[in-house]
């Protein structure tokens, strides 16, 4: 079938996703939402890659394993941005290039 | 056509992505990152993953994204300022992308000469995609499934611990305090003769 939806389809946008994920955190050095939302993006990558696999394959492992990543995507969202609160807090700004001045 | 979908639904995917991380205000990202996550869940449901499509909606764009949008619009920040070094971090990005996508290119030139993998069964043995599921979680996979609801108990405490803050100096109301009051302690009736202080 040459025209047949296949992983390798699902395998390039996630691919594609990962990638615009990790430019996105280089990009944005100093704002630190974006490169919240950046990890999002490449979690989400990470999903569609396991989903792919788990349905073209006939093995439901993998979309158990996206349902617990999902779970930590959402965990590590809740928890970062609490942090980020919390700092915006402390100092009244977030540029990520003054979070260095927490060491020792 | 439902090739046609796919290319419709992931172009779509990857351009709300790089609005994401190219966007200059901070909301207009977040409403970019919504409309990439919906869209990937209309890719899911397009290989017949309905439950996790449903769960990418529910979890990502009803919490993570309103999140991100609580956040963004609390916090007072100055986002142009944020977007200073956008340029000048361009080229390092861009150079890293470049880098992993060639070597995906690699990856996929590789397979591409196996034969493409047409047939898909998004639930085996089971009427749908969410029994099918359900019948993995439930029974395999609970262990899992309550380490999963650890997760999201430790991340909700977590998240509160971090973010409570006790203000000793602001006055707040006190409801038992209230309705505690008992009238001899604030009304004192006294009979005043006349021609008479206090």
């Amino acid at each position: 079938m040459a025209g047949a939806l296949g992983v390798e389809h699902y395998l390039a946008v996630s691919a594609a996703l990962f990638t615009i994920g990790v430019v996105g955190i280089f990009v944005n050095r100093k704002n630190i939402i974006v490169i919240l939302m950046a990890i999002e993006l490449i979690l989400l990558s990470v999903n569609i890659n396991l989903v792919a696999f788990s349905v073209f394959n006939g093995d439901l492992a993998g979309q158990v394993f996206a349902l617990m990543v999902l779970t930590v995507a959402a965990a590590e969202a809740a928890v970062g941005l609490a942090i980020l609160v919390v700092y915006f807090r402390n100092r009244g700004e977030i540029a990520v290039e003054n979070v260095s001045v927490l060491r020792g | 056509m439902l090739l046609i979908a796919f290319y419709i639904l992931s172009s779509v995917v990857v351009l709300s992505a790089l609005f994401v991380i190219a966007a200059r205000n901070p909301v207009h990202s977040v409403l970019w990152l919504i409309c990439a996550f919906f869209t990937s869940a209309g890719l899911l449901v397009l290989i017949g993953a309905e439950f996790l499509a449903m769960l990418l909606v529910v979890v990502y764009v009803g919490a993570v994204a309103v999140l991100f949008l609580f956040v963004v619009m609390m916090l007072d920040v100055d986002f142009v300022e944020l977007k200073q070094g956008f340029l000048s971090y361009l080229p390092a990005g861009a150079l890293l992308g470049l880098a992993l996508l060639a070597e995906i290119a690699v990856v996929a030139v590789a397979a591409s000469s196996r034969a493409p993998s047409g047939t898909f069964d998004p639930k085996p043995g089971a009427a749908t995609n969410a029994e099918a599921l359900s019948k993995v979680i439930y029974t395999d996979n609970l262990l899992l499934f309550q380490l999963a609801g650890v997760v999201l108990l430790v991340a909700m405490i977590g998240a509160i611990v971090l973010t409570l803050r006790s203000r000793p100096h602001v006055r707040r109301q006190s409801a038992a305090q209230q309705t505690t009051r008992r009238r001899k302690d604030a009304v004192e009736l006294i009979d005043v003769k006349p021609g008479q202080g206090l």
